[in-house]
Order: C-alpha cells, then structure tokens, then sequence
C-alpha cells in the first residue's frame, strides 16, 4: 500500500508491522468486518419491520392474511438456515431474472431446462459486462433480503407473542371509548406490545 | 407506467450494446498453488494464468469471480459465471451434470498427510467436502471427516481431529515441506479423476469448443508445461 513496503528485505521493526498490517490481504480482512457490520446495520431495522408485518398480519382478521403470518413465521423459523443461505439465495437471483426477462428478452422459453436456468444475455442482473461492484452490491442485496427474510419470521414469532399478551380488556376498553381497529392497533396494541417484546 | 417501460426498455438496450462477449471464471481462491488470494487481494496461482492465457488465445473478454467451493456448481448452472476454474477434477459424476474441457493439468496423484508415519488409515480421515478425495475416503471404509475449506482439511490433522488428511498431492506437498518435519506422506499415492478441466454448462458448447482449442494450443506449443513447471515444480507430471 504504502511506497516504502516495496522491498520485503528493507523494512524492520514498526514499518514491518504498518507493511503487514496494510497488505492487500488485510485490507480485503478489515473491508470484510465493515461488509459485516453494514449488512448488520441494514438487516436488523428490516428484519425488525419484516416482523412487524408478519406479526401484524397473523393478528389479522382477514383469514388469509392471517394465514399468510402465521404459516410465514411457522415455515420459515422450520426450514433449516443452511437451505436459505445456500439456495434460497440462488432461487431469489433466477426469480428476479426470470421477471426481468419477461420484460427485455425475446422468444419467451422457459428458462429451467434439466439442471440449467438460461435466460437472454440481456436478463441478468447485473449484466454479464456490468462492472465488479454492480455485482458484490447486488449480492450484497440478496443477502440482505434474505437475512431479513429469515430473521423477520424469527422476530414475527416474538412479536406476535408480545402482541398477545397485551391483556385483552384494554383493547375491550379503547374500542368503547370509540377507537377504530386501526386506532386501537396504532394507540393502544403498538405502545403496550413494545415492553412486552423488549424481552425478546 | 409507460415511462417505466421505456426507461427499462432503453436500459436493456444500451445493456446489449455494451454486451460484448463478457465471459465470468469463477474460482474458489482457496487453493494454492492452483488458485488463491494474493497479497494484493487479487486471484492468483497457476489458474490465473492459464486462464487469462486461454481468454487471451480465444479472443474473450474475461472477469474473475470467486464463489464458495459448496455451491460453486449450482452457481455455475444458474448462470452467475460461466466456467469453473477451481482445480475440479473431471470425474463421471460431475460430467452428469456440467460439461468438462479437456484436461489442463494431467491426472494427478492424491496423498495421504498425516503427523505420525504409523497413522492409520482406516481410521478418521479428514477430506475437502465434495472433491473426488471425500467419495474415495467414504468408498474405502475409513471414517470420513468432511470440511468446506481445504486449511480445515490440514488444521485437523494437526489437532489430532483426524489422523490423517487425504487431499491432492500437489496441494500438500508445499505444506509438508514448510511443516519441518511435523507432517509427512503416509501410505501409497492413489490415482484419481481425469485430470483437473474447465466446467461449462452442457449448452455452452460453443463456449467449451473455444476453450477446447485453446487449451489443445497451449498444450502444443508447450506454454501450458511452462505454467505447471513454474507453479508446482519440475517434478510434477506434465503434458
């Protein structure tokens, strides 16, 4: 990195240490801990709403809605991580250029054929020619997609327990002071659930 | 809406302007002397460049890409790169499901390392997951013990995890030979594989027939023994 770390046989001492410290080799070392960190940072406030969501919507009472939050936590939470993050990952990518290829490529066919998934050159995402940083952020997108996705079925099963054990007659009671369900849900639900799932 | 899809429209276009003949090695970069991380943090090793040779001879547009060992071949078939240039070894059961160029490192040897002359065999012997050493461990009736990482595979047999590590032998011999006499070859070499080659999906076969001719240039013109000489030493086994 630095002028001076040029000759190996030269350097001694400190400026060994700063030399070996800022190798390239580090540099990707340390540039990792901050990927980490950052995805971090992204997926815990999304995984969070994700829960949300997901514990939102199996409270509903709409049945299919609450069937869609409570079949989310329940599958999710079931599936074993590594089928996530090994091919839940690959399976998102073919989705996402599957849509893209309905829009730009010709032809229309069906892209998985046997073992392959084969779309247009024109579909991928990022394209094939796009530069090496179009393609660690997408990556780098689909991570946190799916961490947030995985988490939040985590986080929607603590919520919707948090959502519970607010006791029933307060809800009972904002809805004959004349509160809305939304009312009820944004006044009294929300606030009182947050101690609650503070816990978890 | 209509601005939408004209935007998106106009951006596949200029795309496919752009779009010369890109063409994506992924590799693994964890596997020295075939393929590594160098201190620059660029890959490194015998597979760079032979692969930039072979890009440079059929005339590609070619960009590096480095994917865990796991998943290197689902990857491939999903289309995120498109030739794997990791050291795979050509083998029946991969041949199923990718394509093959022809070899660029002949069939080599694979070793047991273990720290004691007298290790046995039979016992625990720790492999890469999913190389042709893993399935010729489990087939030989010795205990296998699998790792993602080939560093795993050696760690251990240092710690006594395992008694012995089977893996390539161009791979452990610089190991063996910087351990100071720690670890050393036990047991008879074994003969695996078909030699180390190029992965490509089965439609890529315009793709497999660029590369097939210029690997075979290479081997004419004697570039590629240079290569192996220079990366793994003048014993190893040749064209």
């Amino acid at each position: 990195m630095f002028a001076a770390c040029a000759d190996p046989k030269a350097i001694e001492g400190l400026t060994w240490t700063l030399c070996y410290l800022t190798s390239g080799k580090h540099i990707d070392f340390y540039w990792s801990f901050v990927t980490v960190l950052t995805l971090l940072a992204l997926t815990a406030p999304l995984a969070l709403a994700m829960g949300f969501l997901g514990a939102s919507a199996a409270r509903s009472r709409v049945f299919p809605l609450r069937l869609l939050g409570k079949s989310y936590a329940a599958l999710v939470r079931g599936v074993p991580d590594i089928v996530f993050f090994l091919f839940f990952v690959i399976a998102l990518d073919q989705g996402i250029e599957y849509l893209k290829s309905l829009a730009v490529c010709e032809g229309g066919e069906w892209p998985w054929q046997g073992l392959e998934f084969r779309v247009c050159t024109e579909a991928k995402v990022p394209l094939g020619a796009a530069s090496a940083a179009w393609h660690q952020a997408y990556g780098f997108g689909l991570a946190v997609f799916t961490f947030a996705f995985v988490f939040g079925a985590f986080a929607a099963n603590v919520l919707f327990g948090a959502m519970n054990a607010v006791p029933n007659p307060q809800l009972e009671t904002a809805e004959a002071y004349g509160m809305s369900q939304p009312q009820v849900f944004r006044r009294i639900l929300v606030p009182q659930m947050c101690c609650c799932s503070c816990w978890g | 809406m209509k601005r939408l899809l004209l935007a998106t429209a106009l951006i596949a276009v200029s795309g496919a302007a752009f779009a010369q003949d890109v063409v994506r090695l992924g590799t693994e970069g964890a596997y020295p002397p075939f393929n590594f991380i160098n201190d620059a943090g660029e890959v490194a090793g015998f597979e760079r460049d032979v692969g930039d040779e072979l890009c440079k001879r059929a005339e590609l547009t070619c960009e590096w890409v480095t994917n865990e060992w796991d998943s290197i071949i689902p990857n491939l078939q999903s289309g995120n790169y498109d030739v794997i240039i990791a050291g795979m070894s050509i083998t029946d059961e991969r041949d199923e499901v990718i394509d093959f160029s022809q070899n660029y490192f002949p069939p080599a040897a694979s070793a047991f390392v273990a720290t004691a002359a007298d290790a046995d065999l039979g016992g625990v012997v720790s492999a890469q997951v999913s190389t042709i050493q893993a399935g010729y461990v489990a087939e030989s009736g010795a205990t296998l013990l699998e790792f993602a990482t080939p560093d795993e595979t050696i760690a251990a047999v240092r710690n006594g995890e395992a008694a012995a590590v089977f893996a390539d032998k161009d791979f452990l011999a610089p190991i063996v030979a910087e351990s100071g006499g720690e670890l050393m070859f036990v047991g008879e070499d074994v003969q695996l594989g078909g030699g180390v080659g190029l992965g490509l999906r089965e439609s890529d076969t315009e793709l497999k027939a660029k590369f097939d001719a210029a690997i075979q240039s290479m081997k004419d013109d004697g570039s590629l023994n240079a290569l192996i000489e220079k990366h793994f030493g003048p014993e190893t086994a040749k064209f």
